[in-house]
């Protein structure tokens, strides 16, 4: 089975930060897959070369057996087109720290800009499949309020019923939870487990460990660009083998 | 919310925590509270003088040697009638070229490409480095290097045919407003945060699309009040292609004066024709900008016309209920 995303010594530098030092790493299918580590270990940044919002400087990033950004040709790489870089993006579901909806639109649609704009769907079908979304996210009363009304916990969960609507194959969260208050977080992250439940692949970058606990089905720990720790999320987080992994749990558990 | 057309409940707003007189938790009524308003003397003495000297304005202007009755005479005259379309018409094409021009600019300045947005960079220096009034004389005067205008197999023509007044006002003030709304439209598209087009991009949208979609219509917000007021100062400035024979306004009204020998009475008539014209489109500004408001603020404001209609059926309100 092809793995849905898999990483071979990944390097990023901007400029003169060296932010990703050889990454390697193994998602497979319907797992759950969460990233955690200090911040500044690059490990956003990693989320975000997955849908080339970053490109690499070296390595091999494949999302389900294709090169990301790139065509191989012999042992020369081209780069992919702007309209060959979003048709790969159309599969990658994305989550942001800071949400990112268009404030000029609804809830509504915010979740069918993109099937209706991207994949030329009707807006009736795109319409039905959006206020399904919501009502999975269980926001279907909120689906003509804009951006600006809802509170932060409802925005995520639209920002996630938007990247679902894409029907992607896999599902990139950068910290969803963490621009939100306390009481928050629990209602994004119990849409996510629904996720997880329903089969979805899903990288995970968060600070929740209880959830990547519960949750996860595999965890790395990122320290200075590079993973210094994986396994199940279970012994990584209660049984810690290396130095810096025990530093950095003995501060946020 | 409390309404609030309707005077009474608006006061009656709960007053806190005050000392409860009798023991009953319950009991403080929710009453208007009725309290001697702080005196403010020194505004009813500013508002005395402001007036006196609006007075003496009035007065001055009354006795001043002014024939009124050449003001309505004038104000609705075929030639003044037909300067004001004039004015009308060579702002709205040269504003029309200006924005359009304005877009392309903006995007080459932005553009990845060291020659387009140099070039942009380039256009930019001149024309708002340089007065418009010089502008309006070098294009009217073009004639006197380039004798006739060649396009190749597509038009040729002798420039003085092709550079009348109004083609000279037009590429002028055109092509100089060009200058400014780059930099209006360059601003808009900078304060649209960077996560709306990594959103976008994360979603399979296309450059083009990203811009179309999602990053010019929240642009707008920051670009359509600038535009406003500078649509506004182009029905001014358009008043300096008089100096090139164009037949608007201001120069209609300098002519007329010349056989009647009646400036300053030409020159309110074209005042209060500049005045309507710029009151309209103020009115208009005011709807395309709440139109673009759209997600950004909670709840929109109610426009002119929705506050006529509330007060109008509510009956007068109370004074001192703010």
């Amino acid at each position: 089975m092809t793995a849905m995303v898999k990483a071979e010594g990944v390097h990023k530098s901007f400029g003169p930060a060296h932010v990703l030092k050889g990454v390697d790493l193994e998602v497979a299918p319907r797992e759950v897959f969460c990233v955690v580590g200090p911040s500044g270990s690059g490990k956003s940044t990693f989320l975000r070369c997955i849908n080339h919002l970053e490109k690499i400087n070296a390595g091999r990033l494949y999302v389900d057996g294709h090169l990301v950004g790139y065509r191989q040709h012999g042992n020369k790489l081209h780069e992919l087109k702007d309209k060959e870089v979003a048709a790969q993006r159309r599969d990658i579901g994305m989550v942001f720290q800071r949400f990112n909806l268009f404030p000029h639109m609804t809830a509504l649609e915010n979740v069918m800009e993109a099937p209706v704009q991207v994949k030329r769907e009707s807006k009736a079908t795109a319409r039905e499949r959006a206020m399904r979304l919501l009502d999975r996210v269980g926001l279907a009363d909120k689906a003509g309020g804009y951006p600006t009304q809802l509170s932060g916990g409802q925005q995520q969960r639209v920002a996630i019923a938007r990247a679902l609507a894409m029907e992607p194959k896999l599902m990139l969260f950068d910290e969803p939870t963490s621009a939100l208050d306390p009481e928050l977080v629990g209602e994004v992250l119990d849409v996510m487990r629904d996720l997880a439940e329903s089969g979805m692949t899903m990288l995970v970058v968060t600070h929740e460990m209880g959830f990547a606990r519960e949750v996860g089905d595999a965890l790395v720990f990122m320290d200075d660009g590079a993973v210094v720790e994986s396994g199940h999320p279970r012994d990584v987080l209660t049984n810690p083998q290396h130095q810096r992994t025990k530093t950095f749990l003995s501060k946020v558990l | 919310m409390t309404d609030p057309t309707s005077p009474g409940p608006a006061d009656k707003q709960p007053a806190g925590p005050g000392p409860s007189k009798s023991g009953t938790a319950t009991a403080v009524p929710p009453e208007a509270i009725r309290a001697i308003p702080v005196r403010h003397p020194l505004r009813w003495v500013s508002a005395a003088v402001v007036l006196a000297l609006l007075g003496l304005l009035v007065y001055a202007f009354a006795n001043a040697d002014i024939e009124w009755g050449d003001v309505p005479e004038y104000l609705f005259a075929d030639r003044v009638i037909e300067a004001a379309g004039k004015t009308l018409l060579v702002t709205v094409l040269a504003m029309l070229l200006g924005v359009v021009l304005g877009i392309v600019l903006a995007i080459m300045r932005l553009s990845d490409n060291p020659v387009t947005s140099a070039f942009a960079n380039l256009y930019i220096w001149f024309f708002r480095g340089t007065p418009v009034l010089l502008q309006l004389l070098l294009w009217y005067n073009l004639g006197l290097v380039f004798q006739t205008l060649n396009l190749g197999p597509f038009y040729k023509n002798e420039m003085t045919d092709v550079m009348t007044p109004f083609m000279a006002a037009l590429l002028g003030l055109g092509l100089n407003e060009a200058a400014y709304m780059a930099e209006i439209v360059r601003a808009g598209i900078q304060s649209v945060d960077e996560g709306q087009t990594e959103a976008s991009h994360a979603l399979g949208m296309s450059q083009g699309k990203t811009m179309r979609r999602i990053v010019l219509p929240q642009a707008m917000r920051v670009i359509v009040p600038p535009t406003g007021n500078e649509f506004i100062n182009m029905l001014k400035t358009s008043s300096l292609a008089m100096v090139i024979q164009y037949t608007e306004l201001t120069f209609v009204a300098t002519e007329i004066s010349t056989t009647r020998l009646n400036p300053m009475e030409m020159y309110i008539v074209v005042a209060i024709w500049y005045l309507a014209m710029t009151s309209v489109f103020s009115v208009i500004q005011y709807y395309i900008e709440r139109h673009y408001a759209k997600g950004s603020v909670r709840q929109l404001p109610p426009t002119p016309w929705q506050k006529i209609r509330r007060s109008v059926f509510s009956g007068p309100r109370l004074m001192g209920t703010r």
